[in-house]
């Protein structure tokens, strides 16, 4: 059985124009151990749906799906407080700005620790402990010395590492990462993405990795869901994915990169005639 | 022999920290001596890290900010903006177009009037004509006439770009700098930008230094490539000789560190997966 499991997800706003769909019946499974790649382009409700799993949606949006279950157990109808027992310790998320995700009044240290707090009942020196060693394992050099930082006083890539840290806290069996590599260099990036792949295969994680960049999605996901417009286009193992791409979405969205260009020209979506309706033919 | 339209030669720019009740003041050397040259119609891509002085480097071609020390030549003359005397005709030759579309443009700005201003600052268009030359713009950059009279915060993150691209030729540069056109924009959008800016190239013969830190989109658009790290231009070369052969470690990290993605490598990836 599939760790998390989502059937038919829709996601609607309310704004000032009326309902805004962002998310529009999206179906997807994660095992345990398993990468899923997540890719699409801004807007196309790939963080929403996340979101959604995490229920960090403001209140203007409605969550409503057939099936939203992890580990078993019905996410959507618990109640809030035995829902903040699963959220950040068994499901947890890295987002996009690591500078902006950290709270800029506390320390690294207080920050790392409140998890540990909260979810794991550690106190005092034993969370102090905790920090150290999870900052070692992030490659913080100093991890000692480094607790009593404040996020501004660290680069991008580390306070990535801080996060990827304090998401790993709680041993989570599945790790959601919104785009943890898009504001980095791409020396960084390859660090980072090293380090998460170590610490999926170490902890035997599942993890659900968000991006829109091609490249991370060929370095890390086994699996691969392709979203456009809020639904579901596609959905490969990663290796079918790159060779024989089946929605045209997906084939415009390949050859869209750089790297593929034959001519003096590189191929835009428009270039191809795109109907939103998901592929369904055989193996999606 | 073709035109050399810009020319740098030991370009070196620092900056003073002014210390403070408690510290002394420090120096960062944030550009070290780096020349260059580009041809007229060419693209020089500049790569490299953040911090690593191509923006820096960039706000020195378009005479923003002085250089420590070096000299600077545009179309032959040299430039130092320190001692004055810069014409409105050598400020209206080099352009630049800034990384993030959010921030370059005035949210309270229409956008016809963003397209007029340079020509207002620079010269003295009768304002029938100017309006003409702005919707003309709109149009080569893909845009429509009806969007004349939105503000920006209408638009589209790749629409803004086309916006800050279409500013930047209102008064027919022959250079232009790029800092980072295309990283904030997603894949196709970025392929959109990517062919507007050779078609645009090749309409008006435009000089681009192009800085990224994007090697897949340097590959594709630069003819030539400079490779900077710690203000110091590691390797320079064309674009075939950079890319097949990297002399410099760093530029050797920087292309391990690419990711790939060709079926081949994903195979790769998959088969060591498995055994491990």
């Amino acid at each position: 059985m599939a760790l998390l499991e989502i059937e038919n997800l829709t996601v609607t706003f309310e704004t000032a124009a009326g309902p805004l769909r962002a998310v529009d019946g999206v179906s997807l499974a994660v095992s345990e151990g398993e990468v899923l790649a997540i890719v699409g382009e801004s807007g196309s409700g790939k963080s929403v749906s996340m979101l959604a799993v995490m229920g960090l949606l403001p209140w203007t949006a409605t969550v409503k799906a057939d099936r939203m279950t992890f580990g078993g157990r019905d996410i959507l109808s618990l109640s809030p407080a035995a829902r903040r027992k699963i959220i950040g310790k068994d499901i947890a998320m890295i987002f996009q700005e690591p500078i902006a995700s950290l709270n800029p009044c506390f320390t690294v240290g207080f920050q790392l620790e409140e998890a540990l707090r909260q979810h794991m009942g550690l106190r005092g020196q034993a969370a102090r402990r905790r920090a150290v060693e999870l900052l070692e394992a992030v490659g913080i050099p100093d991890p000692e010395e480094r607790l009593g930082h404040f996020p501004h006083q660290m680069s991008g890539g580390q306070c990535q590492r801080v996060m990827i840290a304090m998401a790993i806290s709680c041993n989570p069996k599945l790790l959601i990462a919104d785009e943890p590599t898009t504001a980095l260099d791409v020396t960084i990036q390859k660090q980072i993405l090293d380090l998460l792949m170590r610490l999926q295969a170490e902890q035997n994680m599942a993890m659900i990795m968000i991006t829109h960049n091609m490249g991370v999605v060929a370095e890390t996901a086994d699996r691969v869901v392709v979203q456009y417009k809020g639904r579901k286009m596609e959905e490969a193992d990663v290796l079918s994915l790159f060779e024989a791409p089946k929605h045209p979405y997906t084939k415009a969205l390949l050859s869209a990169l750089p790297d593929n260009a034959t001519g003096d020209r590189l191929p835009t979506i428009s270039d191809f005639a795109i109907d939103d309706t998901p592929y369904t033919g055989a193996g999606a | 022999m073709s035109e050399i339209v810009l020319e740098a030669r030991d370009i070196v720019r620092d900056y003073h920290v002014p210390g403070g009740m408690f510290g002394k003041g420090r120096t960062v050397h944030a550009v070290k001596g780096v020349s260059l040259k580009v041809e007229k119609g060419k693209t020089l891509a500049i790569v490299g890290e953040s911090g690593c002085g191509k923006s820096t480097l960039a706000r020195i071609l378009t005479m923003i900010d002085a250089p420590t020390a070096g000299e600077l030549f545009i179309d032959g003359h040299q430039v130092d903006i320190t001692t004055g005397g810069l014409t409105p005709e050598m400020r209206r030759k080099v352009q630049i177009v800034f990384q993030n579309p959010y921030g370059s443009l005035n949210p309270r700005q229409k956008i016809g009037d963003v397209l007029m201003e340079p020509l207002i600052i620079n010269s003295n268009t009768p304002a029938t004509e100017r309006r003409d030359r702005a919707m003309t713009m709109l149009t080569k950059v893909g845009l429509k006439p009806e969007h004349f009279n939105r503000y920006p915060h209408m638009f589209s993150g790749g629409q803004r770009q086309r916006i800050a691209i279409a500013r930047a030729l209102m008064l027919n540069p022959s250079l232009l700098v790029l800092d980072e056109p295309v990283s904030a924009l997603d894949l196709s959008v970025q392929a959109q930008v990517l062919n507007l800016l050779a078609d645009l190239q090749d309409e008006f013969a435009l000089t681009y230094v192009f800085i990224s830190h994007d090697l897949s989109v340097v590959r594709y658009i630069a003819d030539e490539v400079m490779v900077m790290y710690f203000g110091e231009a590691v390797e320079y070369g064309t674009r075939d000789a950079v890319f097949s052969n990297p002399q410099h470690d760093y530029t050797k990290t920087l292309f391990a560190a690419t990711p790939r993605a060709d079926v081949e490598s994903i195979r790769k990836r998959l088969a060591k997966k498995n055994a491990a």
